[in-house]
């Protein structure tokens, strides 16, 4: 009863989102009151019942109703009750609904904050979002329906898979999503501002928030991915290049660019129809994300070609709206004049240097991501190309990017000059290169790629601290209107300065990571050691260990600074899982966080004569690398709060 | 000048044609430019130090055998390496190329995973790995002991495949020439 009531609700909301959309675009045409304030409602009407559906979906979930066919597929009544949970999104339709819920959540909340937007642009931007809503939820009803019961109902389901049962899967695909979705309030954003035919400061400072958020959840969304491919599959890596994070990368990309872009509008009044169109971009990556590549449909021809239903509606669903909107782009954007005039060598000009790298880099990660794709549709097979041709590609544009980072917040707005930013930062800069000089000397490492990645994440770290520095006048006014100076800082200042460190700390743990890792193969018996840099590996004991539906070894290895055994640091437990429907061997990787590094061990087999190979490592600042994410996420919703009144006239004008 | 907005539209189509385009095409109707003719010429370093190099020498004549093209930072090598070993259990030869990668990575990812190879070629800079017609890791062909390439396969190597392709080639071909 509970699972017709969500589904009838879900196509009320189809209904819903289908009247919001007219009444939004007639009552904004004709500038009818009524139908303006009728808009915001719908919209919040939308979002209830779509949260009924999706409870609904839970409810069948939490109680095991296998009588219901998605449930059937993708649950199991030995599933702990957060991974019952976790399962609504983690399937196809499942995750539509989420999506659905996502979109309705943020037009519901567009409705109750988005105080200051004149009734006719909020009604069309509601109704734009309200029209990709309807997409959504038509797709849902006619092709993917998460409520189709089946007779007679199934006696246990079919989703015991343990290797998705983990918490950083489970909560990686909603703060994702949580991302992806709300780069949909701007692109509604951009295009009833195209419809009006108006992009200026007000525009642009009420998109920026929206913007904020979207880019904060992407970013804490792909830091939670990446950490959870380094603990789980055990290679020791955290980034692979694969489809599954390159569409999470790119809406990134597009969005890093457009916080950017949006505040030149903000303060300057100039690239207008470039944040239009950045901003259209980034939702159509995140919808080329979620459809081609993360759920599955579009994957493989195999699925297109069993489904053609699904895949033609995809096809034409993007078609519509990344075609309909750059169609409204093409014929509107002529209307979006520039005010403010700058030279090249200006915050704004190192704003546009900005905004053409990451495109650029975005452009080269397409390529990369797409090409196996289309190998795949043509030739139906996978295959990689993989992390040579990403490196080679991203490592050269985001060097300058980096460089430029710490020269662009410094610089003034319409005109700067090269020089003399570059003479403010001399301190900086020799401070970055006397600590690598000192660090290649210890370390006796002359790589270049290494040493310039240190480099420049130490250039970034140094260029925010002297920036927050230089912000209150250290030194050149008295301590106490110093302080007075930085706590008149705007959020959104501060939010930039996070944001950076953050960026610096990621780009230091990649570089330390990738370069002064220390790896051990080892075959070792019971009571024997491995040297792992400074540290020492010792295989105290092996165990066998029975789990639910998997039999497992565990080890057990003590570690200890090399020449101080008595002090043990840690006791690392890996296993070696054999699971037996269907016969598959995992690893489960030990980890040890310290701020200076990671201690990991990996446990593999039996060799001979009682050895077993391990794989034993030191990451030094690895986790640096996740840090850095969090720090951005924060500077991103600091930076979200920061109230436009106070900003247009802060001090940075 | 306002034409300048109409860019981001017309790339736009013609990604969609091209994508359309691409998912209409049967894959049946593309062959393999390389099967059916002899083996490349080539000759690459071994990846082990003191081990013999690897070269287009080695296939002719010398019964039928497997060529993969493998990476220690290929996802999907990592999917069908279980598959290489069961074959090598099986007595199939097989050889390989480290295609552009360090060999450093190379020796690691063998060693954590076990090494069905009997030559590795280290292809570093990926040139050999053109002149087989390569696009992308991994890639298996058979070689048959004339030196010709019989059958090539892109993308991992499933049961299914190795069932219904590899083996009737490998395991066929040895029984008929032994017929003969």
């Amino acid at each position: 009863m509970i699972v017709e009531l969500g589904h009838l609700s879900l196509i009320l909301a189809l209904m819903v989102s289908v009247a919001t959309v007219l009444l939004s675009f007639e009552g904004a045409r004709r500038g009818h009151v009524a139908s303006l304030a009728w808009s915001p409602r719908l919209s919040i009407i939308q979002f209830v019942l779509v949260s009924a559906s999706f409870a609904a979906l839970t409810y069948a979930y939490v109680t095991s109703d296998f009588s219901v066919l998605n449930v059937a597929l993708h649950s199991h009544t030995e599933k702990p009750l957060i991974y019952k949970i976790s399962g609504v999104w983690g399937n196809h339709e499942g995750s539509l609904l989420f999506w659905a819920l996502v979109l309705t959540l943020y037009a519901a909340a567009v409705s109750v904050f988005g105080g200051k937007l004149t009734p006719s642009f909020k009604a069309r931007a509601l109704g734009f979002q309200s029209l990709v809503t309807s997409g959504f939820l038509l797709f849902m009803i006619t092709t993917s329906n998460p409520f189709l019961r089946i007779d007679p109902p199934a006696l246990q389901g079919n989703g015991l898979n343990p290797l998705l049962q983990d918490p950083a899967l489970a909560f990686h695909p909603p703060l994702l999503y949580l991302g992806y979705v709300g780069l949909a309030v701007v692109f509604s954003f951009s295009l009833a501002a195209l419809v009006e035919g108006r992009v200026d400061k007000r525009w642009a400072s009420n998109v920026r928030p929206w913007a904020l958020l979207a880019w904060g959840l992407l970013t804490g969304g792909i830091a939670l991915g990446s950490w959870w491919a380094y603990y789980e599959l055990g290679w020791g890596g955290w980034w692979f290049w694969d489809p599954v994070e390159n569409a999470s990368f790119m809406p990134w990309l597009a969005g890093t660019a457009l916080i950017h872009s949006v505040t030149v509008v903000e303060k300057r009044e100039a690239l207008k129809s470039w944040t239009v169109l950045l901003a259209i971009l980034a939702f159509s990556l995140s919808l080329i994300g979620t459809f081609i590549v993360r759920s599955g449909v579009l994957t493989s021809v195999h699925a297109f070609a069993v489904d053609p239903e699904r895949g033609v509606f995809i096809l034409g669903f993007l078609a519509v709206v990344i075609g309909g909107s750059l169609t409204l782009f093409a014929m509107r954007a002529n209307l979006l004049k520039p005010k403010g005039q700058f030279e090249i060598i200006s915050r704004e000009g190192s704003l546009v240097f900005n905004n053409l790298f990451l495109v650029t880099v975005l452009f080269t990660v397409f390529l990369g991501t797409l090409y196996p794709l289309f190998v795949d549709a043509i030739l139906g097979e996978k295959l990689s190309v993989g992390a040579p041709y990403f490196e080679a590609t991203f490592i050269p544009l985001f060097i300058p990017i980096l460089f430029a980072m710490v020269l662009g917040p410094i610089m003034a707005w319409k005109k700067a000059s090269l020089r003399a930013t570059l003479y403010r930062l001399k301190y900086v800069a020799i401070a970055s290169v006397v600590f690598v000089a000192l660090v290649a000397w210890m370390t006796s490492t002359y790589e270049v790629l290494a040493l310039l990645g240190l480099a420049l994440g130490l250039w970034v770290l140094f260029g925010v601290l002297w920036s927050v520095a230089d912000g209150m006048s250290l030194g050149r006014v008295s301590l106490a209107s110093s302080y007075n100076r930085l706590r008149g800082f705007t959020l959104g200042r501060w939010g930039m300065f996070v944001a950076h460190l953050g960026i610096a700390i990621t780009v230091l743990g990649i570089a330390v990571s990738a370069t002064w890792s220390d790896e051990t193969l080892a075959n070792l018996r019971v009571g024997e050691g491995a040297d792992v840099g400074a540290y020492h590996f010792r295989l105290d004991g092996l165990q066998p260990v029975a789990g639910p539906n998997y039999s497992a070894v565990r080890a057990f290895f003590s570690v200890s600074k090399i020449g101080d055994t008595s002090q043990e640091i840690t006791v690392l437990m890996p296993e070696e899982r054999t699971f037996w429907s269907p016969p598959t061997q995992t690893t489960e990787v030990a980890i040890y966080s310290m701020l200076k590094g990671d201690l990991y061990a990996v446990i593999g087999n039996e060799t001979q004569g009682g050895r077993w190979s391990a794989r034993l490592y030191f990451k030094p600042l690895i986790t640096w690398i996740w840090f850095g994410g969090i720090l951005m996420m924060l500077g991103a919703l600091l930076s979200m709060f920061d109230r436009s009144a106070r900003r247009s006239d802060g001090e940075d004008k | 000048m306002r034409y300048r907005f109409f860019i981001p539209l017309a790339i736009f189509a013609i990604a969609a044609i091209a994508f359309y385009m691409g998912l209409s095409l049967n894959p049946n109707q593309i062959p393999s430019a390389k099967v059916g003719k002899p083996v490349p010429e080539f000759n690459t370093p071994a990846l082990y130090g003191g081990e013999a190099d690897f070269s287009s020498s080695n296939l002719r004549g010398s019964g039928y055998q497997l060529v993969n093209i493998f990476a220690s930072w290929c996802v999907p090598c990592r999917e069908e390496h279980p598959i290489l070993m069961a074959l090598k259990q099986r007595g199939v030869v097989i050889n390989g190329f480290n295609y552009k990668d360090t060999p450093e990575k190379g020796r690691q990812f063998l060693e954590s995973l076990g090494n069905p190879y009997d030559l590795i070629g280290q292809d570093q800079n990926g040139r050999v790995a053109i002149d087989w017609g390569t696009s992308g890791v991994p890639e298996t062909f058979v070689v048959n002991n004339k030196g010709e390439i019989i059958f090539q396969h892109i993308g991992p190597l499933t049961r299914a495949v190795v069932a219904a392709e590899i083996l009737p080639r490998i395991e066929g071909g040895i029984e008929s020439d032994a017929d003969e």
